[in-house]
């Protein structure tokens, strides 16, 4: 019981405390890149072994956030011997600025790669006024 | 700015410190090749083969190496950066880019002929079976 609370302790100083965990696994935030195009804004993560059905992108109070869980199977009848990387959950949140549109997100993951694309809002974009005759 | 990352709400001034020093390091981690443990590796074995799993996301199967030697084993590739398109703008770029090479001593000797490796979802698995002179010979012993 003790260990249990302990693990616990650890994987919220991970995460910063914010969520509840609802599985025993570390969390790690994973390796991002920032791409800013005319009319949206791409994130790139890192997800090593996650599969597409264990990806939630979730989008609340502005707050963007990105996880997914690995799932590998670790190779039946045979002993590890080297230990690299352990199995574990991405996540990553973000703050959305009110110059993105937060219902226009799309998503695709290849090759272990997660590419989420969010399109920059109307009043990001220059505005044209139109000039009224009398 | 478009977004910001969230912190912890117990922000404290070292903290600032803290994530300076970050941002200092990955300022000069850019300009370095990979650092010493990628691709993060696991490796299984049992008396008949061994088995090498990899995390090597975002790297194209065709410019990874794999060079089997007796009971060693070397794992090369690059990391090309994947920028986009032309003309936009990066702003962050954690997701290290350039060589890596790791070598490793395996228990036995494996069959380099019968190596296989495949890679899916950002995962190399290798499957390095122990060559047929290597493996433990089982003697009974008789009874007179």
């Amino acid at each position: 019981m003790s260990l249990f609370k302990k693990n616990e302790n650890q994987i919220e100083k991970v995460d910063g405390g914010k969520t509840e965990m609802t599985r025993d696994l570390p969390v790690f935030v994973p390796a991002t890149d920032i791409y800013e195009k005319e009319d949206s804004i791409l994130l790139v993560c890192d997800m090593p072994g996650v599969n597409e059905k264990n990806i939630d992108i979730t989008v609340e109070n502005r707050i963007l956030t990105i996880s997914g869980h690995q799932e590998m199977q670790s190779p039946e009848k045979h002993d590890q011997i080297y230990r690299g990387f352990i199995n574990g959950i991405f996540r990553r949140s973000f703050q959305l600025s009110s110059d993105v549109d937060d219902s226009k997100i799309n998503a695709k993951l290849a090759n272990g790669v997660l590419n989420v694309v969010i399109s920059k809002a109307e009043k990001a974009m220059p505005k044209k006024i139109k000039v009224e005759t009398a | 700015m478009f977004w910001s990352e969230l912190s912890s709400p117990t922000w404290t001034q070292l903290d600032g410190v803290r994530n300076l020093q970050g941002e200092i390091n990955r300022l000069f981690e850019n300009y370095a090749d990979f650092r010493e443990d990628f691709p993060p590796v696991n490796i299984w074995s049992n008396n008949e083969e061994i088995i090498l799993k990899a995390e090597v996301p975002g790297i194209d199967p065709k410019s990874l190496d794999l060079d089997v030697n007796g009971d060693q084993v070397k794992i090369s590739g690059e990391r090309k950066a994947d920028v986009p398109s032309e003309g936009v703008v990066c702003h962050r770029a954690e997701r290290e880019i350039g060589k890596f090479t790791r070598s490793f001593r395996l228990p036995y000797e494996v069959d380099s002929g019968k190596v296989i490796a495949k890679c899916s979802g950002g995962i190399l698995t290798v499957s390095l079976p122990r060559v047929e002179s290597a493996k433990p010979k089982k003697i009974s012993v008789q009874s007179e």
